[in-house]
């Protein structure tokens, strides 16, 4: 590098005036510069409209109308708001632990040594790779009354036939259940941590004498918090913007009981044609996310072990 | 050495032996509790798609019978020829590929071309640009929903496949710019010193040293976009409108909003749509996998 900045090579060229550090950043932004403009086309400017759109009545039809806090003022009143809050609240609070247990139980099943386990391992991640829609009509299959294969099992163990998709306080436990045959993507990011933890801790502990549990809960464990905190993370981001699958099996029923989120700004954008409303309710859910980010950075994140806090 | 000594060392010998013994016993009880369970979740995993292919095979009687059986009595292939010619599945074919294969080629050469500035650069804002980065990794996309399309109307590109692929030639993602960078990171520094000894420019380098490389990377970021544009709904959903513009996905969701459609095409019409990419998984599995432990959460 230092060989390069002595080279003067005499044409009056303005980019070999500059100090390389002055190089350095107008190269550094030119390869960036994808990445910078679409922030501000498909981030920023939307962002702002969505705020713009707060304050305003807007059908599409007629143009906007200022509305002031009114869109605000509804949240307080719209009888739906609490319905699709609680079922997004469940969904998470449900979903989100019982797919990080499974998840890394999984993780560490398909982590052993044995001829074949990468079949293994293919078969567990194949769930997630489905394709959105096949998956709703797979499971509304799955979940029929009469027919499904999930009642079938049920009864042939002497249980009762399960309405899932009809009875509105059964349905929620549906989507959890389903969540929980897609976690191959939070299995694998275990799996990638598992693999990167050296052998000598094990056999240090094991001289030691230490059984599987003494170096499940003193080696592993610690050395996994960073990416349990990671999968945590994305877990709760995710299932509180789940839509399609939504969207396909009850599309919100019954009795708006699966009403989620983002399936209710879907539903007040494009069907009910409210655009002010629907950039309110996302402004909500934004909050919603930022707030619940801020406690689990403060609570969890300072829990985590790092094995080198400078990186 | 005493006898009394030897003994004692005797006995101790026989004890730790038979720890021994006993500690063998128990890892084999373990190895194949390990394998029992391995069948089982993979029986649970495998269940769902078992019993879509052979309902997709069963008549439309058949699949209404109690108690269910997993096979067909007779297996109705004219189930798959009869729901994909219901519906102009060849076009929705087409047009998803169209988005397909425009958004892997946008991710492959912008993220890399992003992410290479992020990783092998050092310049003033870098870090402050890549916070931004990691930050819109963690907001949720669904509030930009409306606004987007707000100004998607805007500029005419409703109904077009505009929408659905422009966009991703910005950078082509968040996520896949962080997993790029960390590849890119672990390249090690002295390739790209004696290039730039040779007179070679960083786009230079970019492009004849760190492509080649990222090879692997660069396939596991290319099938991830490559599924999630294969699987999205809610976007094609939002902006496209007239059935020859439809994707695989739109198409599927119409067909099964259709009323008279019976599940025997359903599920075969699903089955066709789920076939294609489990043959890609299985082809391309160790990119899947390995890529992920390769490039994922380290450093």
């Amino acid at each position: 590098m230092a060989i390069k900045s002595n080279v003067n090579i005499p044409t009056a060229n303005l980019f070999r005036r500059l100090t390389l550090s002055q190089r350095r950043t107008i190269i550094g932004y030119i390869f960036i510069m994808p990445f910078i403009l679409g922030f501000i086309f498909w981030f920023l400017i939307p962002a702002l409209v969505a705020f713009y759109l707060t304050f305003q009545k807007w059908n599409l039809i007629s143009p906007p109308q200022y509305v002031g806090l009114a869109n605000i003022q509804h949240l307080l009143e719209d009888p739906l708001l609490p319905k699709s809050l609680w079922a997004t609240f469940v969904y998470t609070v449900l979903s989100v632990p019982l797919g990080l247990l499974l998840s890394f139980f999984l993780a560490n099943l398909i982590n052993t040594q044995i001829r074949g386990i990468a079949v293994f391992r293919t078969i567990y991640y194949l769930p997630t790779i489905v394709p959105a829609v096949a998956n709703a009509i797979l499971w509304a299959w799955m979940f029929n009354t009469e027919f499904g294969l999930i009642n079938v099992f049920i009864r042939s163990l002497g249980g009762p036939k399960v309405a899932w998709l009809q009875n509105p306080q059964i349905t929620i436990f549906a989507y959890v259940l389903l969540s929980l045959w897609g976690v191959g993507g939070s299995m694998i990011i275990f799996l990638a941590g598992l693999q990167g933890i050296p052998d000598i801790y094990y056999e240090a502990a094991e001289i030691d004498g230490a059984g599987r549990w003494y170096k499940l809960r003193h080696i592993t464990l610690p050395l996994m918090s960073p990416i349990f905190f990671f999968n945590f993370v994305i877990g709760i981001i995710n299932s509180f913007q789940v839509f399609t699958i939504g969207f396909l099996l009850t599309n919100g029923g019954p009795q708006n009981s699966t009403l989620f989120l983002v399936l209710y700004v879907y539903r007040t954008a494009f069907q009910n044609q409210n655009m002010g409303y629907a950039a309110t309710l996302s402004w909500l859910l934004f909050f919603i996310l930022v707030i619940l980010s801020l406690i689990v950075f403060k609570y969890f994140g300072s829990r985590v072990y790092y094995e080198n806090p400078g990186e | 050495m005493s006898a009394q000594n030897q003994l004692v060392a005797d006995s101790q010998m026989t004890v730790y032996s038979s720890q021994k013994r006993t500690s063998a016993r128990a890892a084999w009880v373990w190895r194949w509790m390990t394998i029992a369970l391995l069948v089982i979740v993979a029986a649970a995993m495998l269940a769902p798609f078992l019993w879509l292919i052979t309902s997709s095979l069963k008549s439309q009687m058949e699949i209404f019978q109690f108690p269910p059986k997993w096979l067909p009595s007779e297996f109705h292939w004219d189930n798959y020829t009869r729901a994909l010619t219901a519906k102009p599945f060849g076009t929705y074919l087409k047009n998803t590929l169209t988005i397909c294969v425009l958004n892997v080629i946008a991710v492959v050469f912008t993220s890399s071309f992003c992410a290479y500035g992020f990783a092998r650069i050092n310049f003033r804002g870098r870090d402050f640009w890549f916070g931004i980065v990691m930050a819109t990794l963690f907001l949720p996309y669904a509030i930009l929903i409306v606004p987007l399309f707000l100004m998607f109307t805007q500029l005419g590109w409703v109904d077009t496949l505009l929408p659905l692929t422009v966009p991703i030639f910005f950078g082509g993602g968040a996520f896949n710019i962080f997993l790029l960078r960390q590849f890119f990171r672990s390249i090690p520094e002295d390739l790209a010193d004696a290039a730039r000894i040779d007179g070679c420019s960083e786009f230079g380098i970019y492009w004849r040293i760190m492509m080649p490389l990222a090879k692997p990377a660069l396939t596991t970021v290319a099938i991830f976009t490559f599924l999630a544009a294969w699987n999205d709904l809610l976007n094609p959903l939002i902006y496209l409108r007239s059935p020859e513009n439809f994707t695989l996905a739109v198409g599927l969701s119409s067909f099964r909003s259709t009323l008279d459609v019976s599940w025997d095409l359903l599920l075969a019409a699903s089955t066709a749509t789920v076939l294609p990419v489990v043959v890609l998984f299985f082809l391309a599995q160790r990119y899947f996998i390995r890529g992920i432990v390769m490039t994922g959460l380290k450093g």
